[in-house]
């Protein structure tokens, strides 16, 4: 072994194409066949007879489906503005020279290292109207406190919200912090000595300097909400009814247990086509930056 | 994103806040942190109490006779199914596909992250997009042909296959994480290493990776930690067999006998939780520097 390493001219590009290969296979390649799938009237079993785009016509008009997406767009909206808006501010506050700064620090962060299913399950304990938060209020004395919403149709997203707020704002706020901290001291002394008060240099100077750390973070929850499944699973299954229904869990459930291949393979192009379209900006920005 | 990032000497501000509004602060600090802390410290507190306390009071109230019984059952006897054997299977489960499959896409992450590092072409930026647009493919969209691909020969629903499909769809990232650091390594080590008459994997094992002792713990704990907490690859790839923790503890909680024994149920998350956690807070450095440089993970 050693003397066959030894034998080979230094060849990185060896190395690259079998990379090259793996992902040529199992993500381009898998994308394509996915995309065929998707032209086929496959059930069951895959045929593929190309039909066209027959699915995406079922898909659309699939009332799950369009619940599904409208699901995601409010949960996705109200999920980024949240966690960005809560993020930052913890990362402000966290940067005004605190005491246990890093006690804060690793409290806010942890439920990053916690699963979406853990997440889940224990936020689905915590709202149980019957002896969760809102048995808590009512054993302590206030008996009108009323907060059922993981058990209501039209409030249950919100649930899915909050627990995910609470996953992912310590995230964004790790990588607020790193881009604070790398902010030159000079803008700070300016700012200081032209009088501007805190909240509106932070508003209209320090955060428009940090666009690109912004960006970043606005794409990872993105990719987070397309990709949202495991949270769903855990804490609502897409209940109550269909209200916490998103197209992650109804491609899979197409795919694995209702055995649709053609139509789950459509809603799977539409949550690539989806991420897409929303990531597009940020890569041409950032390849355009690099070279 | 590169990933030296050296931390910049903390700039101090002078706190240009009046006294209030500093106290004003700290509540909110607080506040946040008992939002924090609150549905971790729910589901410890709740497995430490007897089921009759749960089933008179509320979870949020403090255990009156703590002990360990729930977590004795949880790990013996819950019933994930027909099987009552406890989340020892599934701890078992996860550690023998998180640790193969942590050292495999780490290690196979640096030779290539190595290899596009010193690979001089002028079709490097397209390899390096198709990469980075890789890491934002939904699961969705590779599934089946992998479930294809994996049956044809043989590894669909095996231990084997569940790793497999672990350090194949941790491949980009890694290797990024690694092109990233390996971008910023002098070229004139590789060079020196070529001029000897060195191979590349020569060069790659015997100098590279013994200089990338850091950027080789952040990344196997950011995958630990993915691959440990990873739900849905587990489902569909794992098989019967191998179903990890995670998957186990919503067989525990959704089974019938489950809805009975909220305490054990959190006793099973808990322990599912903890891998992750000490490893979060033994490292929090590494663990901290490798989700800012791998800003960009989907």
């Amino acid at each position: 072994m050693t003397s066959w390493i030894n034998r080979q001219a230094f060849r990185p590009d060896i190395t690259v194409a079998a990379f090259f290969a793996v992902i040529a296979l199992f993500f381009y390649g898998s994308i394509v066949w996915t995309f065929v799938m998707s032209l086929t009237r496959s059930t069951l079993v895959p045929t593929y007879e190309i039909v066209g785009f027959d699915q995406y016509v079922k898909l659309f008009t699939n009332q799950r489906w369009l619940v599904s997406c409208l699901n995601m767009v409010i949960f996705g909206l109200l999920y980024i503005v949240g966690t960005l808006a809560f993020g930052m501010l913890l990362a402000v506050l966290a940067d005004r020279r605190i005491k246990a700064e890093s006690l804060f620090r690793t409290i806010f962060l942890y439920p990053l290292a916690v699963s979406l299913v853990v997440t889940g399950l224990s936020w689905r304990w915590l709202l149980d109207p019957s002896n969760g938060l809102q048995a808590l209020m009512r054993s302590i004395g206030w008996e009108a406190f009323t907060f059922d919403w993981l058990t209501r149709p039209d409030r249950a997203l919100y649930t899915l919200v909050i627990a995910s707020i609470w996953h992912s704002a310590g995230l964004v706020m790790v990588i607020v912090l790193a881009g604070l901290r790398g902010i030159d001291n000079d803008l700070w002394k300016a700012i200081r000595m032209e009088g501007i008060p805190l909240w509106r240099a932070y508003l209209q100077v320090i955060f428009p300097g940090m666009r690109p750390v912004i960006a970043s973070c606005v794409v990872l929850l993105m990719s987070e909400v397309i990709r949202g499944y495991d949270l769903i699973i855990a804490m609502t299954k897409g209940g109550p009814g269909i209200s916490t229904e998103m197209p992650a869990k109804f491609a899979v459930d197409f795919y694995f247990a209702r055995v649709n291949l053609g139509l789950a393979s459509a809603a799977s192009i539409m949550m690539l086509v989806l991420s897409l379209v929303l990531l597009a900006p940020y890569f041409y920005s950032e390849f355009r930056r690099r070279t | 994103m590169s990933i030296a990032v050296a931390t910049p000497i903390a700039i101090r501000k002078k706190p240009f806040a009046p006294q209030a509004a500093r106290i004003g602060l700290y509540v909110f600090l607080t506040v946040s942190a008992i939002f924090f802390l609150l549905p971790l410290l729910l589901v410890a507190m709740n497995s430490l109490k007897p089921l009759e306390e749960i089933r008179q009071g509320n979870l949020l109230a403090f255990p009156v006779n703590p002990n360990f019984d729930a977590w004795v059952t949880a790990w013996k006897t819950a019933c994930t199914g027909l099987d009552c054997n406890g989340v020892r299977p599934g701890v078992w489960n996860s550690i023998r596909i998180t640790i193969p499959a942590v050292v495999i896409s780490t290690l196979a992450g640096a030779l290539n992250g190595y290899a596009l590092a010193q690979w001089k072409s002028r079709h490097a930026n397209l390899l390096m997009l198709l990469v980075t647009v890789g890491l934002f493919i939904p699961y969705q969209a590779m599934l089946y042909p992998t479930v294809k691909i994996l049956s044809n020969v043989g590894l669909f629903r095996t231990y084997a296959g569940i790793v497999f499909v672990h350090v194949i769809y941790g491949l980009p990232y890694t290797t990024l994480l690694f092109r990233n650091f390996y971008v910023g390594v002098p070229d004139e080590i590789s060079r020196a290493a070529r001029m000897e008459g060195a191979s590349f994997l020569r060069t790659f094992w015997s100098i590279i990776l013994p200089i990338s002792t850091n950027i080789l713990v952040v990344v196997a704990i950011l995958q630990f930690t993915g691959i440990w907490n990873d739900y849905l690859l587990g489902l569909i790839f794992a098989g019967n067999d191998n179903l990890p923790m995670t998957v186990q503890l919503t067989n525990i909680v959704n089974n019938a006998r489950g809805a009975a024994n909220p305490n054990v149920n959190m006793a099973a998350a808990l322990i599912t939780a903890i891998p992750t956690l000490v490893v979060y807070f033994l490292s929090g450095r590494y663990f901290v520097r490798g989700i800012a440089a791998g800003a960009v993970k989907g």
